[in-house]
């Protein structure tokens, strides 16, 4: 027994010297811990010297091009290209430590539309000067995306609408002129369409209805359509009414009517490429970068030739898509402010977005490269998706974007299994909305 | 500091005094007859391993303990500026586990990382032991079966995870298989049993190679004399397999469980994050983490942790997995003398 009461002695005593050296530490490193002070950021644009540039990878290389033509314009003034994971969970983590820490390897950061309010209000990024970008000249919805509360926070580097993929030989076949417009005349065309002997077995629409982003994407995009709004200009929700429950309607129906496959439940973009591109689909919303996998001759897809873009529907009318892509902004904590927005300036500039166009397929945020037919010739999608661009609306603009993202998913999730009456999905969304921005 | 904590708890100087075995290899106990002097030496010997523990597993912990009894408290001013600064909430971050919305998230991931731990370890276990008797006899190709085995646990969970996402897809492998349309990776049942699919596929080698090693130190003359005696296989399995192999069985499922606890990549690539159905504890403090709060994420990180050193201390204590080896040269003095015991018998 004595040497067991010994044991304990000497446990006791090393965890208690282990703690004691930890609690030591933990009092060192708490000093970051402490409020910060709201300080006056200088919105002076000054200081000259190399700067970083982090962002997401360019497969394409079209960013590293640009990069390099800066580079060799300005010796002095190098920028160095950052590479982030490609998970934009993890782009955001990595920015936001960098903010918090207040590090100054960040200078130039390319931002997801819908971490816009988020890095604005934190004042991890510095209000653009005005006339600095020429916002007259692009696509107002990009321009909406990059701004918070009247001030442009970035500036647009590329953008993204949803595109409305329809099986143009079916459509014939079945003698329909035109795409429908609205959701009424899609399902009219689907009656006729599916009755056809070619189209046995097919579902009459998709969209991406898995509990993630895609969700949020269709489910804003269905409110917009139907005349509604997710939240209002201040920030405050709106999904309690007429307007937003008949936009969840289309989709809660879809499904339960048999619109949509029964395993639309789980589809992501790519799922609904492969169901589109199998031949098990009529109508499909999804992004512009299916249009050249759709359109493959190599015999990996069946419906090359065979099918037409046109902008998503709505309920009277065209749909109203949301819209994607990335701003360049400048971090506060960067020493090098001047050659930060003199690189920003150059790289959102039309002439670097049109040769970027050479090697990439990303929507330039210039509405006039659109209709450039040296662009459009490659490019044969663009005039649809600028109609689509044009109509866009930015996706709930909070600052807590992530839990504003999460709660839409839930109840929307729950609204289209069946879990909930699409009116009690709706008012729970609300609820939580409220207590989300409330905070 | 589980495995720390389990190392303070079985290094231990031998239950039994009586044995009296001099105690040379523990750092921490035989301390019968040392001066003051002598301590004072062994304190400066050890201060560097102290540091070291005190820098990689006290300090994280300590850090979490006192992070999550505080909360961000931020509000827009007029401008639409953050108003930011941290206020300390004593233990609200705890009591908010327990109530409301967060509450029920907690509950729900509480339960699904039990349920998790539970089913899976059983199911591995079983299947770890079937695989090990299997590899156990002699027969062509033992070792390529023994090296295929493997394969599973060789491929990084997250990669597995994206495998059986492909297979689970609604026009996938497993649906093709059973001629029916389950929707795998949507909420509901058949996502859990996914999660336990691919868990089980993944893990049981690992608990099959464990049990394995512990097998092939069993010594031959033990089964032959068994058979002379005329023990059936179902009565060598009983009376001498499992017993021999049990203290290594109890190390990998203890091993498992704490492992199958921490769960979250796997549920994670499979099924996706904010799926209710399979969320755990991990992927809970993992999203409140990513949402900024970092007080709660806190709170959650230090329930799982305790959860897991409870579980890992009723395993230690209660069946009494040997972890660190402390009690295996008596197993085998044990195993010896049974050998002898039946040699005699069988004499007779």
């Amino acid at each position: 027994m004595r040497q067991r009461r010994h044991t304990w002695q000497t446990l006791f005593t090393t965890t208690a010297l282990v703690m004691a050296a930890a609690v030591g530490l933990t009092a060192c490193g708490g000093s970051t811990s402490e409020p910060k002070a709201a300080e006056s950021s200088a919105t002076a644009f000054e200081g000259k010297g190399p700067i970083n540039y982090v962002s997401s990878r360019d497969a394409s290389g079209a960013a590293n091009k640009s990069i390099e033509e800066w580079n060799a314009a300005h010796p002095d003034q190098k920028v160095t290209f950052i590479e982030l994971p490609d998970s934009a969970d993890q782009q955001r983590q990595q920015l936001i430590q960098n903010a918090q820490i207040k590090s100054d390897t960040f200078s130039v950061l390319n931002l997801d539309v819908v971490w816009n309010s988020e890095f604005a209000a934190n004042k991890w990024v510095l209000p653009l000067p005005a006339d600095a970008i020429p916002t007259d000249k692009m696509i107002p919805a990009t321009v909406d995306a990059a701004t918070y509360r009247d001030n442009l926070i970035g500036a647009p580097y590329y953008t993204d609408g949803a595109l409305f993929y329809f099986r143009q030989d079916l459509l014939t076949a079945a003698g329909i002129a035109a795409p429908p417009k609205t959701w009424d005349e899609m399902k009219s065309a689907c009656e006729k369409i599916l009755a056809l002997p070619e189209a046995a077995g097919m579902s009459c629409y998709t969209g991406q209805f898995d509990k993630n982003e895609a969700l949020t994407v269709n489910f804003s995009e269905a409110v917009a359509s139907a005349g509604g709004t997710v939240v209002d200009a201040e920030g405050k929700p709106t999904v309690d009414t007429p307007e937003a429950k008949e936009g969840l309607s289309l989709l809660v129906d879809g499904f339960k009517e048999g619109l949509f496959p029964s395993d639309a439940i789980t589809y992501l973009e790519e799922q609904g490429r492969r169901a589109f591109q199998d031949g098990k689909v009529v109508f499909l919303r999804n992004w512009p970068f299916l249009y050249s996998s759709l359109s493959a001759t190599d015999g990996s897809s069946k419906v090359a030739g065979k099918f037409g873009i046109t902008s998503i529907p709505g309920t009277d009318g065209p749909g109203v898509s949301t819209l994607g892509g990335r701003n360049l902004a400048v971090s506060p904590f960067t020493p090098n402010k001047e050659t930060a927005l003199e690189f920003i300036k150059f790289f959102t500039s039309e002439e670097q977005a049109r040769k970027r166009l050479e090697l990439s397929s990303r929507a330039p945020a210039f509405a006039d490269l659109y209709r450039d037919p040296a662009v459009v010739a490659k490019r044969p999608f663009f005039p649809t998706l600028l109609e689509s661009l044009e109509n866009a609306q930015p996706r709930p603009k909070v600052v807590q974007y992530g839990a504003t993202t999460k709660a839409i998913q839930e109840e929307a999730y729950a609204a289209l299994t069946g879990a909930k009456e699409t009116d009690a999905a709706l008012k729970d969304m609300q609820a939580k909305l409220e207590e989300i921005s409330a905070k | 500091m589980t495995t720390a904590s389990i190392d303070h708890q079985s290094s231990g100087p031998p239950r039994t005094p009586g044995q009296g075995r001099k105690a040379s290899r523990n750092s921490a106990g035989s301390s019968a007859g040392r001066t003051p002097g002598e301590g004072r030496m062994a304190a400066l010997l050890l201060s560097p391993t102290l540091l070291v523990l005190a820098l990689v597993i006290a300090y994280p912990l300590i850090s979490a303990i006192h992070q999550s009894l505080y909360r961000a408290q931020s509000g827009l001013d007029a401008d639409g500026y953050v108003t930011e600064g941290e206020a300390f909430v004593g233990l609200a971050n705890y009591a908010d586990l327990f109530a409301g919305e967060s509450g029920h998230r907690f509950m729900n991931a509480f339960g699904n990382t039990t349920f998790f731990t539970v089913t899976t370890v059983l199911l591995e276990t079983l299947l770890g032991l079937a695989l090990a008797l299997a590899m156990n006899r002699a027969f062509k190709g033992r070792s390529f079966l023994r090296a295929s085995i493997l394969v599973p646990w060789a491929v990084p969970t997250a990669v597995s995870g994206l495998l059986w996402r492909w297979i689970f897809q609604s026009d996938g492998i497993a649906n093709t298989l059973i001629g029916s349309e389950i929707l795998w990776t949507a909420e509901g049942t058949a996502s859990k049993l996914a999660v336990i699919i691919a868990e089980v596929w993944k893990t049981a080698p690992f608990i099959g190679l464990l049990v394995l090693a512990g097998m092939q130190i069993i010594p031959e003359e033990v089964y032959e004399a068994a058979k002379i005696d005329g023990a059936g296989w179902w009565r060598q399995l009983g009376s001498i397999t499992l017993p021999l192999v049990k203290p290594t069985l109890l190390v990998a499922v203890l091993f498992r469980m704490l492992d199958a606890l921490r769960m979250f990549d796997l549920p994670f690539v499979l099924i996706g994050p904010g799926k209710e159905s399979v969320e755990t504890l991990s992927m809970l403090a993992w999203d409140e983490s990513n949402q900024l709060r970092y007080g709660s994420a806190s709170a959650f990180a230090v329930i799982l942790f305790l959860y897991v050193a409870a579980v890992a201390i009723v395993f230690v204590k209660v069946l009494g997995a040997d972890v660190t080896g402390a009690k295996q040269l008596g197993a085998k003095r044990r195993a010896r003398k049974a050998n002898r015991i039946q040699k005699a018998e069988a004499t007779q």
